[in-house]
């Protein structure tokens, strides 16, 4: 009982860090940072759910994504809706399109590497679909009208922004606390640990996996949404395409896998390397992505468990000198 | 719909095509189903292979075809590093951190060749680069044919090579079971560098064969990795009949859906055979039940 | 807590300043303005050769005494790398803010410029677009963004145009036409305008082809031309798909009427006609093209060619988007943004190298602006209309 008070307890401390941040900060540089490190925290969350707390690796989770930022455009341009309206359709779109993908993937058996290509299938699929049709606006994709008002959920200063994102991220941080602690969490880390045993002890797989991805795709759909709120453009290969998979999984692998923090330590720390390196010798185009690289491989060297889990390697890295 | 003078071009257009992507997916599966790894440098490895025939070509004048062997074994060595020096040492043995760290090598690679070679587009001219052989209504292009011809035998050697040698039995025994592999003095981390060194070499000789009818620019493999992923599964992770035949299947799909639903969404055959063999069929064509 | 909001806006503004090369020397009194362009990922080429042009105009600049008018203030330019994607160039606009920038130039790539001017705009940034052609960019009502250059509304309309002007003169010999185009917004956005302005002046439109970027074989697409068989084939695409295309048609020995370009990624380029002169030529384009009557700009062609690298349109584009600015910032008198954009509002440049005579902004669109259609003939790139412009006679139809 006290382990959730106390993960409860670090949430708002994070919460109120940022608060005060935004609060107290006039600085473009530092606000537009938080709004996409966050924007980058939930995503990788978002993956967290479903890779880092089920074991089930998805390497399209930008399928989820893009639907989302597609039906928020959508339900805005074409069906008359405001921004707040449509945004939980989003998340409702999103989710569906999660347990379509996941009743068909797990009802035959896929896991692992056959999981995660499944996935990366689909998201190839539904952004060759989208460059066809005419409602996604196909390859010119679609454009949201600037108004700039609290009733659209578009924001003059990026604070409007971290505020919208931060929302997003204590509801996944909250998701993620239940999952440690709930008995539903249990049962899905059981599967990520062993299915077969699990499933002998009376938890039924099909149903929890399913719980998962619709949770995880939800939450990514939220993300597609956010990012059409702010950059008000959208079209298939923004939305389906690897670059948002990629960046959802590295940050969630990178910050520690099945942890409550690891997902946010992960994306502030790769969006803070990103943003860092993206101006260093700027004569010489491509250092910048070649140090990120070589940091990239250097964590993992390092830090297999993640950041999160760095504890736990320094204390297997230490007990095994002296054992 | 479409009658025979365009069907006939467009099926050997296919197989020929799909002949190069079998090329390329012959390595990727065999560092799968040997190092059961989901390679993400695999298309940065095409492009690095593209870079040598274009570099031995132009500063050297030496012809593709002949650059082969300085390719394979150029590859072999690079893919044999790749692994021993940082892969290994740096995955720990975990399935997610060899994801990030191929991922991470993927960047260095691309980036590392923007640096070096600036980011225009290359391409090779040989005399017989436009040269083409008239087989019935159509007029298939030289080096595709070579591609064909040598996207067979480069199988047959793999296949050769696996099962009728020692080296060979050793890989199938680190595939199948490590841990015994080690027990019976099989070097297993000596055979995984082996391994993933012969995926490379068929990259270089992918490239070979495919610089004459194509280009190469920093950012040329991403275009390949998502087809050659699909050819492993059709074909059945680890197997190099499979990776063949699935190649080829692959590019006549591509070829007719381009020709029946547009090449856009044509595109989405492969994929959606992609998943469909995913869930009905996951072992693929020739692939063990794992 | 004033003092502590202040401190962080200043050691951020300094730590974002520190942090961008700095090209010009740290001179008191400089104009800075930033350089935004995608000099990694998919769009690198393009990214560098308009940061090419770009860095060539604020050397000139600079070397013909800076801004007259701040006392002969150097431009000190602030290099930003959008990475290929609209979030990175947001972010760098935020940090290019930050470092206290008067004005930005770029950013290329339409979806990029989206988010650029968009972020821009929140600070009151004066932005320069040096391509971009989709129209939506200057159609949003954003008061900060101005593109000198032409969309491909434009473009498309004047293609069309002088297409009919051509084949009418020619004896109207083409009357079918297949349009083949990449598939993204620029390809699709210009592919719709033609598609709907050609049949007005009677032109069938056979069949449109869409294709993926990249495109690894263009057979097939061929042999679609080979059954349908247009007078006029309109390739709307980059560079790599441009030039395998028309490699593969090449090879195998299909010849249209005529290919006629609408901002075609390889038909008026240079590289393309030096490397494959056999395949390029005869080939028409509709796009960005500097004065050839301007003996400046042959001049410029020599320098960059003497760097080793192709005059390619993104190195003019950028160059005169830069002088533009220049221009603005020096009938401003001033640094600051708002003045600039007033500037910019009422710019009358015309001491450009560009077909666009006096520069007149209407909504952010310099209504000058114009594409020409050049010919590839003797392995170089002429001008063929408008007659004011034109270099040679235009070969039309290729083939009879």
């Amino acid at each position: 009982m006290k382990r959730w008070r106390r993960d409860i307890a670090v949430i708002v401390l994070f919460v109120g860090a940022i608060l005060i941040l935004t609060t107290s900060s006039d600085s473009g540089v530092l606000l537009n940072f938080l709004m996409m490190a966050l924007y980058a925290t939930l995503l990788a969350q978002a993956w967290n759910i479903l890779g880092g707390f089920g074991g089930q690796f998805s390497f399209g989770h930008a399928l989820f994504f893009g639907t989302g930022a597609y039906i928020q455009s959508i339900a805005q341009m074409q069906w008359g809706l405001g921004a707040w309206a449509a945004l939980p359709l989003a998340l409702l779109g999103a989710a569906m399109v999660g347990i379509f993908v996941g009743a068909l993937s797990f009802r035959y058996g896929l896991k692992g590497s056959y999981f995660a290509l499944v996935t990366l299938a689909f998201a190839e699929v539904f952004r060759i679909l989208a460059l066809s049709v005419n409602f996604t606006g196909a390859g010119v994709g679609l454009m949201l009208p600037l108004k700039e008002s609290l009733a659209n959920m578009q924001f003059g200063s990026p604070r409007g922004y971290v505020y919208l994102i931060l929302v997003f991220v204590v509801l996944a941080l909250l998701i993620s606390c239940w999952l440690r602690h709930s008995r539903f969490g249990a049962y899905l880390q059981a599967i990520r640990d062993n299915e077969d045993a699990a499933r002998a002890l009376g938890v039924n797989p099909f149903g929890i996996k399913l719980g998962a991805i619709a949770l995880s795709a939800a939450l990514m759909g939220a993300g597609g949404a956010f990012y059409v709120q702010v950059f008000h453009y959208i079209d298939p290969g923004l939305a389906f395409g690897p670059h948002t998979s990629v960046e959802a999984l590295v940050a969630a692998i990178v910050g520690g896998m099945g942890t409550l923090w690891g997902p946010v330590l992960g994306a502030f720390l790769l969006h803070g390397l990103s943003d860092i390196t993206r101006n260093l010798f700027g004569q010489l185009p491509g250092i910048n992505m070649i140090i990120y690289g070589l940091v990239l491989v250097l964590i993992v060297t390092f830090m297999p468990r993640g950041i999160a889990g760095l504890s736990a390697t320094l204390r297997a890295r230490l007990g095994g000198r002296n054992g | 719909m479409f009658d025979s003078a365009i069907l006939i071009p467009s099926l050997l257009n296919g197989i020929t095509t799909g002949a190069v992507y079998a090329l390329i997916a012959l390595g990727l599966t065999l560092i799968y189903g040997v190092l059961h790894i989901i390679n993400f440098a695999h298309g940065a490895g095409l492009m690095l292979a593209l870079y040598g025939v274009y570099l031995l070509k132009e500063r050297l004048g030496i012809d593709p075809y002949l650059a082969l062997p300085v390719m394979v074994v150029g590859m072999f060595l690079l893919g044999y590093c790749l692994q021993r020096l940082v892969i290994n040492r740096a995955s720990h043995g975990k399935d997610e951190n060899i994801l990030l760290v191929t991922l991470g090598l993927s960047i260095i690679m691309e980036n590392a060749a923007l640096l070096a070679f600036q980011s225009d587009t290359r391409s090779i001219e040989t005399p017989y680069t436009l040269a083409t052989v008239t087989i019935g209504p159509a007029m298939i292009a030289v080096p595709k044919l070579v591609a064909f011809a040598g996207a067979l035998v480069v199988s047959a050697i793999l296949v050769w090579l696996i099962q009728a040698t020692d080296l060979g039995r050793a890989i199938r025994a680190v595939a199948r079971e490590k841990q015994g592999a080690k027990l019976m003095g099989i070097h297993v981390d000596h055979v995984y560098a082996i391994s993933f060194g012969i995926g490379l070499a068929c990259l270089g000789a992918a490239a070979c064969f495919l610089l004459p009818a194509y280009y190469v620019n920093p950012q040329v493999g991403n275009g390949f990795v998502l087809v050659a992923f699909t050819i492993v599964v059709l074909g059945g992770m680890g197997s190099f009949t499979g990776a063949l035949l699935g190649g080829l299947l692959i590019g006549v799909v591509e070829s007719l859906g381009g020709l029946y639903l547009g090449e856009s969404l044509g595109q989405i055959g492969i994929f959606g055979i992609f998943i469909l063999v995913l869930l009905f069929r996951p072992q693929g064509l020739f692939g063990a039940r794992s | 807590m004033r003092t502590r909001r202040i401190f962080m806006t200043q050691s951020a503004a300094a730590a974002s300043a520190m942090a961008f090369p700095l090209i010009g020397g740290a001179q008191p009194k400089t104009v800075k303005v930033g350089v935004l362009h995608p000099v990694t990922g998919a769009l690198a080429y393009s990214g560098q050769q308009c940061r090419l042009g770009a860095m060539m105009a604020v050397e000139d600049i600079n070397k013909a005494g800076g801004i007259k008018s701040l006392g002969g203030a150097k431009i000190e330019a602030l290099l930003g790398d959008a990475q290929s994607q609209p979030q990175a160039g947001a972010a760098e606009v935020e940090k290019m803010n930050e470092a206290g920038v008067s004005a930005v130039v770029g950013a290329f790539a339409s979806a990029i410029c989206l988010a650029t001017t968009q972020a821009a705009a929140k600070h009151n940034l004066p932005h320069v677009v040096d391509v971009g052609v989709a129209d939506q960019i200057v159609e949003r009502g954003l008061k900060n963004t101005f593109r000198f250059g032409p969309g491909y509304r434009k473009c498309a309309e004047t293609a069309v145009a002088n297409l009919h002007v051509l084949n009418t003169l020619a004896g109207k010999p083409a009357r079918t036409v297949m349009i083949i185009h990449e598939e993204s917004l620029f390809g699709t956005g210009t592919a719709n305008l033609l598609a709907r302005e050609l049949p007005g002046y009677g032109y069938e439109v056979k069949e449109v082809i869409k294709h993926a970027n990249p495109t690894r074989d263009f057979n097939n697409i061929v042999l679609r031309m080979k059954a349908v068989n247009p007078d006029i084939v309109i390739p709307a695409n980059y560079y790599n798909e441009y030039a395998l295309l028309v490699r593969t048609m090449q090879q195998q020995k299909v010849q249209p009427k005529a290919i006629y370009s609408v901002l075609g990624g390889a038909a008026s380029s240079y590289k393309f006609v030096k490397e494959c002169p056999d395949a390029a030529n005869g080939i028409i384009d509709c796009n960005h093209w500097f004065n050839p009557k301007d003996k400046r700009s042959a001049a410029m062609r020599k320098r960059v060619e003497a760097q080793g690298q192709f005059f390619s349109y993104e190195v003019f584009m950028a160059y005169t988007a830069t002088r533009l600015l220049a221009d603005a910032i020096e009938r401003a008198k001033s640094a600051d943004r708002a003045a600039i954009i007033q500037a910019l509002e009422n710019s009358t440049f015309s001491d450009h190298i560009m077909p666009y005579g006096q520069t007149k902004f209407v909504n952010g669109q310099n209504t000058g602006a114009q594409p020409l259609m050049t010919q590839v003939q003797k392995n170089d790139i002429k001008v063929i209309v408008p007659r004011e412009f034109r270099e040679v006679e235009p070969l039309f139809p290729m083939k009879a």
